[in-house]
Formats: structure tokens, C-alpha cells, sequence
């Protein structure tokens, strides 16, 4: 009974999650058994041609080391700075209400639009922009930085901005559940601040680091806007050479790539997933 | 902690907040304020002149393509997808609160359709349009593929938003002999109300700013955010920057509002009760 109005209750999630999620996720799986016409079309049939195709072109394989690098990167940075904004907020800040007041000063621009956020960098970061200007003002450079924008460089600085914060809210909440006295017992036992950081903070955290690296992983391994604008075309990520594919309608090719790139989500996902409990981390 | 003097920590971490801060809103102050000059501006420092020229420009020049359009469509379908995704994720977030058989599954989709490539799964609704011989729309594939987002998304805000939720006000209401709908109208959604206020608030920005999932669904007509992505390849001039701050105006207008009501809900309930 008890189980039937759960279901009940839970059923609006659950039909948009089987339409919207779990169909076309096999919609994409089949396409990609299927052999092309060679006009964008899909022809009946079973052919394990594209994975071929995908699997066996070079080009994949540094397709996949460029998302990585820079997945590996981005994480590395907004963890850094997330974990320390956090602290800073939870740890440093004695005003309750001001805490909290600053947590939303960083949230904001979350709930602004991506794109304007990273267009938002031309004026800074241009030939002309404003680092540039500034940097030959004083002399510090001759000729302006090529590297600043239409880049890696841009590529990166794009993903922090966007995606530091994905760190700083679950950090956030993790660190203010923290018990206060056990850092005081930890002190009275004789413990540094470095102990306390190491033997109580981080391992406290660590979920909240969790669930964080989920969103910003799964996010840049998604990603093709920003690769595409910021990078001036420069690079190229596998979702980037996906929607290329798609532009031209090479579905079966496209699907191929697309279910692949599934495989190493859900892999790089359940790995952290299985280093905590992620579950009981958001439900608590 | 003591009311001593700050550790040096303290100075070091306060200098990468302020930095973070600066480096978040600097590069969006720029964009807002060259999207004032006048018709000789260009995409960069330093400004000419001051006027509301690439404004006007944004809202009647074809050659920037159909914004008027795309905002109202952007907009209608937020408010849908808020309303959708409140009532979904409110009864969802309710029915976790216990286990069930299959919980598990439906968890663990959730999760999936977070993590999952957002042009993927675009692309996976386009092609199940296509197969079942419907039209793609931006008010039915597109709401679809923007759910398949915010609902998740807002289940997660109501698991935090539950776990302060104290079931005895709502057995309280069923002693004294309140129906379930009673029990869910009178108290349990008075009560959350600042919570669902935030899930609406996640529901209608994540849809509006929605661009990869809408990239294949969308059918015909754009949405905003896609007739941003196309200004950023064809238009270049400070027509783009105008449009950016004219969403960012209407982002901020809604989240004002969102926090407004619920610091007002805070605050009420903080205050004594007259008589």
C-alpha cells in the first residue's frame, strides 16, 4: 500500500525520466547498430560498422585525450578553488548571516545564461581587451598576448568560471554540517591546524567533494559550446566532432561515438560514486 | 573559535574569495556596460560614446535574428517547466523520503539524466521524435528535454529542503483528522514553501539559459539561448553584448524576486504573533 502511493507520488519523475532519459538514450543505442545510407539516413539492419569506424580512426583517441586534459584540469582547478572558498565561507567568515549573504554573492551568476557568461570574456581577454592593454601600459609585454583568448588558455578559464561553483555548493553544505566541537576536541587533543584540516575537514568533506567532481567531470566531458567558441576552433572535444558529425546528418557514426562517450561517463561516475555514499550525502 | 586575532590563513583565503568574486562578475560588468556605447562601438575597451543605439538595434534589425521571438518563446516555456517541475519534484521528494520497491532504479536515472551529455540525450529525443513520426517543437520535445533536467535537478534541492522537514507536523494533521490532500495543501506546502520557492527558482533559470538539450528539439523556432549561440558566430558587433544584458536584467529579476519572497516568508515567521 505503502509502496503503491510512493509510486504514485513518484510518477511524474519516472514517466519524464523513461520518455525523456531512458528512451532516448536506447533510441541513440539501436542508431548506432545501424548501418548508414550514405545520404543522412538510417537503413534497417545490424552493423557494428560504426564502432569500427569510431573505434578503430585515430582521430578518437586524441579526441578523448583532449577532453580529458581538459576535464582533469578544470577539476583540479575548481576543486582548489571551490574547497577553499568553502572553507573560507564555513571556517572563517563568524557572521552566520554574512556567510551565507557571500554564499549567494557566488551563486548568482549561476542562474545567469552560460553563453553571455562566456562571451563575457572577449572584452578582457581579446587582442585588444582590457589584459592586454593593461599588460603593454606598463610594460610588462611589447606585443599582445596571442594566447589570452581563441585558446586553451580561454578554454580552461571559461570552465572554472562556469564551474567552480558545481564545487563550492556541495563543499559548502558538506562543511557547515561539520560538528564545531570536533575540531575544539581535536585542538585539546594536541591536534595543528594542518592535523584538524587532514584528520577531521577533509575527511568530513569528502563527500561534498564527491558530488561536486561528479557535476564538473560530467559537465566538461558533455561539453561542446565552450570548446568551440572559446577555443576559436583551435580544439576540439568529443562532443564538438559529435555535433559536427550531426550537422552533416551522420546519425549512425554520431550514435556510435555518443553511446561510447556514455560507457566513459557512467565509468568515470561510478568510480567516484563507489569512493562514497553519494545517496545518503544528498538525501541527509 | 575565539574571538583572537585572524590567523594568517584567514587574510591569505579572504584575498582568493575576494579574487573569485572579482573574476566572476568583472568579466559580466564589462559586457554590461559596452553594451551602452553608441554606434561607433566596437567589441572591446576603451567605450564610445553612451547610448541605447545597440539596443534598439538588438530588437529591430533582421540581421540579428528573431530575439523578440526567442525571449517570449524562452519565457513561456520556463514558466511551464518551473510549474512542472515544482509539482514533480515536490511529490517525488515526498515519496523518497521512504524507501520503496524500485527506488533504486528511478535514483539512479535521476542521477543518469543529470550526468548524461546534454547534446546527447538532445540529439536521443530528435531522433525518437523522428521515429514515432511527431514534429519536434520548442513545446514538446524541447519542454520534454528541459524536464529531463530541471526535475531531477529539483528532486535533489527537495531531498535538502525534506531533510528538515519534521514529520510530526504532518501525523499532527492526520491525528486531528485532516484527508491526505488537507494534510499536503494546508500544511506540508505552507511549510515548504521557501523550499519550493528555491526549486522553482532552479526550474525557470536552468530552462531558460537551457542551450545543448534544446539544440536538437527545439524544431523550427528558436529559443533564446539558441538565438544567442547563433549571434555569437554571425554577429559582431555590441548588438550581442546588448543581449546579454537585457537576459541577465530578466535572470536577475526572478531571482530578486525568488529571494525576496522567501526572506519575506523567513522573516514573517521569525517575528513574534501580534495578539
Amino acid at each position: 500500500m505503502n509502496g503503491l502511493r510512493a509510486w504514485v507520488q513518484v510518477s511524474p519523475l519516472a514517466l519524464v525520466l523513461l520518455l525523456f532519459f531512458a528512451a532516448p538514450i536506447a533510441v541513440v543505442v539501436v542508431a548506432s547498430f545501424l548501418p548508414g545510407d550514405g545520404y543522412g539516413g538510417m537503413q534497417a539492419g545490424f552493423t557494428l560498422e560504426n564502432y569500427a569506424a569510431v573505434l578503430g580512426n585515430t582521430l578518437t583517441l586524441k579526441l578523448y585525450a583532449s577532453t580529458l586534459k581538459f576535464a582533469v584540469v578544470t577539476w583540479a582547478l575548481t576543486l582548489a578553488i571551490g574547497f577553499w572558498v568553502a572553507y573560507f565561507l564555513v571556517f572563517h567568515v563568524r557572521s552566520r548571516l554574512l556567510a551565507i549573504g557571500l554564499f549567494l554573492v557566488c551563486t548568482v551568476p549561476f542562474w545567469t545564461s552560460n553563453i553571455i557568461r562566456m562571451i563575457s570574456w572577449i572584452p578582457l581577454l581579446g587582442q585588444n581587451g582590457l589584459v592586454n592593454q593593461a599588460l603593454i601600459s606598463v610594460h610588462a609585454i611589447e606585443q599582445p598576448l596571442g594566447f589570452l583568448l581563441f585558446s586553451d588558455f580561454a578554454v580552461i578559464a571559461a570552465y572554472v568560471h562556469q564551474l567552480t561553483i558545481f564545487m563550492i555548493v556541495p563543499i559548502f553544505n558538506a562543511m557547515s554540517r561539520i560538528d564545531r566541537r570536533t575540531l575544539e576536541a581535536g585542538h585539546d587533543a594536541g591536534a595543528s591546524r594542518w592535523d584538524a584540516m587532514r584528520l577531521v575537514v577533509i575527511p568530513l568533506s569528502k563527500n561534498g567533494i564527491a558530488l561536486g567532481s561528479i557535476f564538473v567531470l560530467a559537465i566538461v566531458m558533455g561539453d561542446f559550446f565552450v570548446v568551440k567558441v572559446m577555443s576559436g576552433g583551435g580544439s576540439a572535444s568529443v562532443v564538438s566532432a559529435l555535433y559536427e558529425d550531426i550537422a552533416v546528418l551522420q546519425y549512425p557514426p554520431a550514435a556510435a561515438s555518443a553511446v561510447l562517450l556514455l560507457l566513459v561517463v557512467v565509468a568515470l561516475v561510478t568510480l567516484i560514486v563507489r569512493t562514497v555514499d553519494v545517496r545518503q550525502e544528498i538525501a541527509r | 573559535m575565539s574571538r583572537a586575532r585572524r590567523p594568517w590563513t584567514f587574510w591569505a583565503l579572504a584575498t582568493l574569495f575576494a579574487a573569485y568574486v572579482a573574476a566572476l562578475y568583472g568579466p559580466m560588468l564589462c559586457i554590461y556596460v559596452l553594451s551602452f556605447q553608441d554606434v561607433r562601438g566596437g567589441l572591446v575597451f576603451p567605450m564610445k560614446g553612451l547610448s541605447l543605439h545597440w539596443f534598439v538595434d538588438l530588437f529591430t534589425q533582421v540581421r540579428t535574428g528573431d530575439v523578440k521571438g526567442g525571449f517570449e518563446r524562452s519565457i513561456v516555456l520556463a514558466v511551464v517547466v518551473t510549474v512542472l517541475t515544482v509539482a514533480g519534484s515536490l511529490l517525488a521528494g515526498l515519496a523518497f523520503r521512504r524507501r520503496f520497491r524500485g527506488d533504486g532504479i528511478v535514483f539512479y536515472a535521476m542521477v543518469g539524466s543529470l550526468v548524461a551529455p546534454g547534446l546527447v540525450l538532445g540529439i536521443g529525443i530528435g531522433l525518437l521524435f523522428q521515429t514515432l513520426g511527431l514534429p519536434a517543437g520548442w513545446m514538446t520535445s524541447a519542454l520534454g528535454a528541459h524536464l529531463s533536467w530541471t526535475l531531477p535537478f529539483g528532486v535533489l534541492v527537495m531531498f535538502a529542503v525534506l531533510s528538515r522537514f519534521d514529520r510530526a507536523w504532518e501525523e499532527a494533521a492526520r491525528d486531528l483528522g485532516a484527508t491526505r490532500w488537507q494534510t499536503l495543501w494546508l500544511v506540508v506546502v505552507p511549510i515548504l514553501a521557501p523550499g519550493l520557492l528555491a526549486v522553482a527558482l532552479f526550474g525557470f533559470t536552468l530552462s531558460y539559459d537551457e542551450f545543448a538539450r534544446s539544440l536538437q528539439t527545439s524544431g523550427p523556432l528558436n529559443t533564446l539561448p539558441l538565438e544567442i549561440w547563433s549571434m555569437t558566430l554571425n554577429v559582431t558587433s555590441p548588438s550581442l553584448y546588448a543581449l546579454g544584458t537585457v537576459t541577465t536584467l530578466a535572470s536577475f529579476a526572478i531571482i530578486a524576486a525568488c529571494l525576496g519572497v522567501i526572506a519575506h516568508i523567513h522573516q514573517r515567521r521569525a517575528a513574534p504573533r501580534a495578539a
